[in-house]
């Protein structure tokens, strides 16, 4: 009978001196331009996003470019430090388009294998930060689950994360990868009304647009599945990121906050919550590391350990919000305290890139446990 | 001291072993008495027992070049509370002469330990614990009372004991630990059977048990200081170990789930995933954890490990029984036996179902955890308490 496939290398699962420097580096910049009223007034504007903010992470920081390698403009790092930044930007619920564009289209151009082509030039742009592009296919599309292509550059993809800001979209057809910029004629981006108010979404509409053909058919199809893979595997650090400032938050507000004459933190219910809470966040700490192991050091394990992943890191990150929520009592129910912005925030992700049933389903095949 | 101890260096001075005592000429234990004495039993113990003062990683070298090597190992499960428990302790509180005395042959197996800690009302409350010590005019202490849970106590030559020496003091400062002769003649061990029908655990009962005071580890009185060493180290003997993917509860279930594709439902179908995915992810937290150690930077997780296995072994299990349909009706075998070594994931599913239900009770229960992780790792207020300052005598029972 067929064995469990083993992990074919020990994955490090810790993070590097560098990891932290940067995790240091992009705290510094979001404790500075993004606290918590910031991003609330920001989410009542007509854009969320602050451009100073994305060009300190993206250009400053060098974030943008973490994943492209140095001789195509980016930083010649890897998902592994990609992920420390996201976890950083989950914890901050901070609007920046680093998970659709730096990483997501991002992945999909580098799967192409950008050799000087138009993709090349694009993946140099956004590399530096310069320009931002989203793959233009529904945000709750599963990467193993990408049927979803227009039949030309005609007709309406619903529901596409961050398009609103972005220059460039990604637009998977049955003729092949088109680039099309959202200004050109024949482009409409509609804005729709999201739940998780952070990361606008937005039908996109073409009617008889141009584009520049950047790959067939069959290519598309490979470079958006990968595209969708770090982008699912990577997203589960920003789930973490997110799960973790709601158990931090939610222990510092029940032990200062009294009734019954005591911390409402020392009443064993909601201690034992909270320990539960820790729990998971640790081991979604291990999910989310393991994913982004396994897609820097490009391991035949990648699709397993990004399932395996948001399998687990989805449901963490809404428990903990809604945890959040409860144990925060009437505060957490109000439109000044950020927790609903954590709470719309982890229920968008847990849709973004595969619900958790969909990964429970990749891994039903991976790991050879059939449906009946 | 000579010369620094790295990796080339433990695997020099295990060669050396291997060449003065080839295993394949010599003798289970004297092999094991040679090894201990040339330090690489473990080699983070101190030069002279069984150590070289050595970082713990080192340890790896020294037992790949054994194993190539085929050479005995000291049977690790038979004697794991002496290795787990009494050893760290025995070596943190014990003079240089207890020391001397009982790590090599407790190294070795020579002598098997068992712990007498808890008792019938001394559960989670351990710091209550009744049985009293009481010092005669030769010095010696005389031990009067009963324990309960001890595994391996019908084989053990020696116990860690705590009793009460003082109950005029608060539970916590009245207390004394000991090592125990189990040979004595006022031990009496009884098998204690349990709810899978054998009995891995024993009752004891002590009548007139005599201790020299040359046998207590630690200042008379600070035994709950002592024993705090000792179960911090069970808590990580329980959750710290390395496993593949599916090593553990989860392997029989999906293994029976590949196999037997007459028994998959739907709903078994949801369910195993999720477990499948729970499991494979503590897993990988257990890893993480290790590679923390590894790395020298500790950390609380390991508390959270042995939350986390109790909860999906008995959820596996669970589901296991029940996909098993007319089988789960049945189960193995309820002859009552004392089996030496304890595999939760041994025999069948009913087993393995009500094994794991002591997981979550055994060292430490969830709940007592939960407040652990609350208190100390969260920084939580702890609960309210009135026993902190009271006798122990004028505390109800």
């Amino acid at each position: 009978m067929t064995a469990p496939t083993q992990p074919s290398a020990t994955p490090d699962l810790l993070y590097t001196r560098d990891e932290e420097d940067l995790r240091s580096a992009v705290r510094a910049l979001l404790t500075d331009r993004a606290d918590a009223p910031t991003v609330i007034a920001a989410t009542e504007s007509d854009t969320p996003y602050d451009p100073r903010l994305w060009s300190s992470l993206a250009t400053g920081i060098g974030a943008a470019g973490l994943l492209v390698p140095e001789e195509l403009g980016g930083q010649g790092a890897s998902h592994r430090e990609a992920a420390v930044v996201l976890e950083e930007l989950g914890r901050a619920v901070a609007p920046a388009p680093y998970l659709t564009s730096s990483v997501v289209a991002t992945e999909t151009l580098l799967a192409l294998g950008a050799d000087g082509g138009p993709a090349g030039a694009l993946l140099g742009e956004l590399a530096s930060g310069t320009r931002t592009a989203v793959l233009a296919v529904p945000f709750a599309t599963a990467p193993a689950r990408v049927d979803t292509a227009l039949a030309s550059l005609d007709g309406t993809v619903r529901g596409v994360a961050e398009a609103a800001a972005a220059d460039v979209l990604l637009v998977p057809t049955a003729e092949g990868l088109y680039a099309v910029g959202t200004t050109d004629p024949g482009v409409a981006v509609q804005p729709l009304v999201p739940l998780d108010l952070t990361r606008p979404l937005s039908a996109v509409t073409l009617t008889g647009a141009a584009g520049t053909l950047l790959a067939d058919a069959d290519a598309s199809t490979a470079a958006v599945r990968r595209g969708l893979l770090a982008g699912a595997g990577l997203l589960a650090s920003e789930q973490l990121g997110l799960a973790e400032w709601c158990l931090t938050e939610t222990v510092r507000h029940t032990r200062e906050r009294h009734q019954f004459n005591r911390p409402v933190g020392s009443f064993q219910s909601l201690k034992h919550r909270m320990a539960h809470l820790w729990l998971e966040v640790v081991s979604a700490r291990a999910a989310a590391r393991n994913a982004a192991d396994a897609l820097a050091t490009g391991s035949p394990d990648a699709p397993l350990a990004v399932a395996v992943a948001q399998a687990y890191c989805s449901g963490v990150a809404v428990h903990a919000a809604e945890e959040c929520v409860q144990l925060h009592g009437g505060i957490g129910m109000t439109w000044e305290h950020p927790a609903h912005l954590y709470l719309k925030r982890a229920k968008a992700d847990s849709i973004a890139y595969g619900t958790a049933g969909s990964h429970r389903r990749a891994v039903a095949e991976l790991a050879d446990l059939p449906a009946p | 001291m000579s010369r620094a101890i790295d990796a080339a260096e433990v695997r020099r001075r295990t060669r050396e072993l291997l060449a003065a005592h080839p295993p394949a000429t010599t003798g289970r234990t004297d092999f094991l008495r040679a090894r201990f004495d040339a330090g690489l039993a473990w080699v983070h113990y101190p030069v002279g027992l069984g150590g070289l003062d050595a970082p713990r990683s080192l340890q790896q070298v020294a037992d790949a070049e054994l194993a190539a090597a085929d050479a005995p190992d000291n049977d690790p499960r038979r004697i794991g509370i002496g290795l787990g428990m009494a050893a760290p302790t025995v070596l943190g509180f014990g003079t240089d002469e207890q020391k001397r005395r009982f790590l090599r042959p407790l190294w070795v197996g020579e002598e098997v330990w068992c712990q007498l800690f808890s008792e019938p009302g001394a559960g989670s409350d351990l710091a209550a614990l009744a049985t009293r010590a009481v010092r005669d005019g030769s010095g010696d202490w005389i031990v009067d009372g009963q324990k309960v849970w001890t595994s391996s106590a019908h084989l053990a030559r020696w116990a860690i004991l705590i009793a009460r020496t003082d109950p005029d003091q608060p539970k916590h400062r009245g207390i004394s630990y000991f090592i125990c002769d189990m040979t004595d003649p006022g031990v009496e061990v009884r098998p204690l059977r349990q709810i899978t029908g054998e009995a891995e655990f024993n009752e004891v009962f002590l009548t007139g048990v005599r201790i020299p005071d040359s046998h207590r580890l630690g200042p008379v009185g600070e035994g709950w200081k002592v024993a705090r060493t000792t179960l911090m180290n069970e808590r990580v003997s329980i959750g710290g170990s390395r496993i593949p993917r599916e090593g553990g509860m989860i392997g029989p279930v999906a293994r029976t789930w590949r196999e037997r594709p007459e028994l998959r439902t739907p709903d078994t179908h949801q369910r195993l995933l999720t477990l499948w995915v729970e499991a494979e992810v503590a897993r990988l937290t257990g890893e993480r954890l290790r590679q923390q150690l590894v790395a020298g930077q500790p950390g609380p997780e390991g508390s959270g490990m042995k939350l986390a296995f109790a909860r999906l072994n008995q959820e596996i299990s669970g589901l296991e029984v029940e996909l098993l349909g007319d089988e789960g009706l049945l189960y193995g075998d309820w002859t009552m036996v004392r089996p030496e070594l304890v595999d939760f994931t041994g025999r069948d599913a009913g087993y393995r179902y009500l094994r794991s239900k002591g997981n979550s009770i055994e060292g430490g229960t969830s709940e007592i955890l939960l407040n652990i992780v609350a208190e100390r790792v969260l920084g939580l207020p702890a609960e309210p308490r009135n026993d902190k300052d009271v006798a122990w005598k004028d505390l109800s029972r």
